[in-house]
């Protein structure tokens, strides 16, 4: 992996390029992602793209003491000091490429806009980020250009939303039940109440 | 002359041979596959989002539910992930109690493989007697955590305790003589260890037995042989792994190629396909078995000589006893922060993968620091599997897309999530 590291500082700059637990993660700019991944395919053997997903960085270092915390109350948690992945655009687009040839893995992790998510698709590059790519439109709302059937996939037909985004509420919007007099499935909006058993802390 | 239209038809999602709830819209000329067009998500669950919601050692539950023929494998990314994040040391007696459940998982998922996709293209019998030795490690499951399939057994910092001394027997029942039972617990009478000892002394002969049911059969091979070919390279831009893999001839194995646990001392070998057609990976997969039963056999023999602990003793994560909780004041106070809270993992990211029984099966973990998950991605390989449908069923007859879905090991518990 030493000389992966060295290689990829050499194309890609130091400032590009972290190491944490024992794994590579190359920043790239959105415009560059196609360039970079022919590059990372061609010249790096990196065979196969193993796994793509989209993050969403709203909530990103909250806790739940901090949202809904009264002057006297919750003083048991301490704030976080210093969220190191904090970023200014919302989203990210993340590639986990695997050499078969080489036998190394590194991760390509690239931003995106909440005005304007949209990046490029690498489905010319690697075929298994066709659905990969459907799933991250589906779940997280990224638009993928090029893409040529980017339908939604695991959510329901006419779904309305995108159900990973942290501003998705967990308990859904919607819910359905068949109506005996209507003769059809209606969807209301939801009866139950969000219910957090645990509050999310961030402890040093 | 009659205009001749090509056909949509729609297969499943209540079909027997869609292994669950796949929804294939075919569109066929005759009776060749034109495009294949599978609609997933109908055992969409949002594991995802749940995970987000819980803290760290609530969600390993939903893992087993995830591929669930092949529960332990999964709990093992999701446990593999948050100790590197924590750095947290795993006792060796752990980890060989961990690659022993692995592998039992790898042949109760290929057991189940082998059954239903015999079962799709027609062989009946061979379904009764894979399920026959299922029966067997389904309870080796049971001994050792309590359930037949949900385990929830793997735990951050080890297992959640140590293999029983003593195997649980069948009782007296109106419905068996004293005789019969007395059959049926002969292998019973010692430990666990023991009873994983004997099913590994006689599943070579029940290997045996499914090789002389099928792989010289000729409608198995009329079936097999030949369909879904998929070549190395294409293999590999589809994103293929496991089984679906070796079988198209590359020898990549995580537990070789990037051992994790303790697999670097283990003695097994990676079987390869040739052709990559259904054939190919249906032997690799019955190769697949006999190795497991090699590894099984090692880890029975080193869990034998050495007993220890099976959990870290880190009280962060891991939950003191329950005997030291009455006198330790530090313990109670590690136990109740522990169920009320959970433990925070360092802000961070990490991919965690092992060779699951379908393929390469990954969590994506990334931290803010916070007791519960940022955000999990879970990477399962039939979802991919599933993705190459199109492609490897294209110019085939629609009965070989019945092939082509068992030859894949597709279960919807991982693809949907």
């Amino acid at each position: 992996m030493k000389d992966l590291k060295q290689q990829l500082i050499e194309e890609f700059g130091e400032n590009n390029l972290v190491e944490a637990f024992g794994e590579l993660t190359l920043r790239v700019d959105s415009d560059d992602i196609i360039k970079t991944c022919i590059k990372l395919r061609d010249f790096f053997s990196f065979d196969m793209l193993i796994d793509l997903c989209g993050v969403d960085y709203l909530t990103y270092g909250q806790s739940d003491w901090d949202a809904d915390a009264s002057a006297s109350g919750f003083s048991r948690a301490r704030e976080a000091q210093g969220v190191e992945d904090r970023h200014e655009q919302r989203f990210a687009v993340v590639y986990h490429l695997l050499s078969v040839s080489k036998n190394y893995r590194l991760r390509v992790k690239s931003y995106v806009d909440e005005a304007e998510p949209i990046i490029k698709s690498v489905t010319a590059i690697w075929a298994s980020a066709d659905w990969y790519e459907r799933e991250a439109f589906d779940l997280m709302g990224i638009l993928f250009e090029n893409h040529t059937d980017l339908r939604r996939i695991l959510t329901d037909y006419g779904f309305v939303g995108h159900p990973l985004r942290k501003d998705f509420p967990m308990i859904g919007e919607v819910e359905m039940r068949y109506d005996e007099d209507l003769g059809r499935v209606v969807y209301e909006p939801v009866s139950i109440e969000p219910n957090v058993n645990v509050p999310r802390v961030i402890r040093k | 002359m009659a205009e001749i239209r090509n056909y949509t038809l729609n297969f499943g999602p209540q079909h027997p041979a869609a292994h669950g709830v796949l929804r294939l819209i075919l569109e066929i000329d005759g009776e060749v596959i034109e495009r294949a067009d599978p609609h997933i998500g109908l055992l969409h669950r949002g594991t995802e989002k749940l995970v987000e919601s819980k803290p760290y050692n609530q969600s390993i539950g939903y893992m087993d539910r995830l591929d669930y023929v092949s529960m332990m494998c999964n709990e093992h990314a999701y446990v593999m992930a948050i100790e590197t994040m924590l750095e947290l040391k795993v006792p060796e007696r752990a980890k060989y109690i961990r690659v022993m459940f692995d592998e039992i998982t790898r042949i109760l998922n290929h057991l189940m493989w082998l059954g239903t996709h015999g079962l799709d293209v027609g062989a009946m019998s061979i379904f009764l007697y894979a399920f026959r030795e299922r029966e067997k490690l389904i309870d080796c499951y049971e001994a050792v955590s309590g359930s037949r399939m949900h385990a929830t057994y793997y735990r951050p910092g080890g297992v959640y305790r140590d293999l029983p001394e003593k195997m649980p027997q069948y009782l007296k029942s109106d419905f068996r003589t004293e005789k019969e039972l007395a059959v049926m617990n002969e292998n019973r009478q010692g430990s666990l260890l023991d009873f994983i000892a004997d099913f590994v002394k006689e599943f070579p002969k029940s290997i045996k037995q499914y090789h002389d049911l099928l792989t010289d059969n000729r409608i198995w091979k009329q079936r097999l042989v030949n369909i879904g070919i998929v070549s190395a390279n294409r293999a590999k831009q589809l994103g293929f792994t496991g089984p679906m893999l070796r079988g198209s001839g590359v020898a990549w194995d995580l537990r070789k190629n990037q051992p994790y646990s303790v697999y670097d001392q283990l003695e097994f070998d990676i079987p390869i396909g040739v052709t990559g057609d259904s054939y190919d990976r249906y032997l690799v997969r019955m190769e697949e078995m006999s190795q497991s039963n090699h590894i099984i056999e090692q880890c029975v023999d080193w869990l034998r000589q050495n007993p220890g602990p099976v959990m870290s003793d880190d009280h962060k994560v891991a939950p003191p006893s329950r005997v030291e909780m009455k006198d330790d004041m530090e313990s109670l106070i590690h136990h109740f922060k522990l169920f009320t809270e959970g433990y925070c993992l360092p802000a961070g990211e990490v991919y965690c993968a092992i060779e699951h029984p379908k393929g390469e099966f990954g969590i994506y973990l990334i931290s803010d620091g916070a007791n519960k998950p940022y955000r999990v991605k879970i990477r399962a390989p039939g979802f991919a599997h599933l993705a190459a449908m199109d492609e490897m069923a294209k110019g085939h007859m629609l009965s070989d897309v019945v092939t082509i879905i068992g030859t894949q090991d597709i279960v919807f518990g991982e693809i949907d999530r």
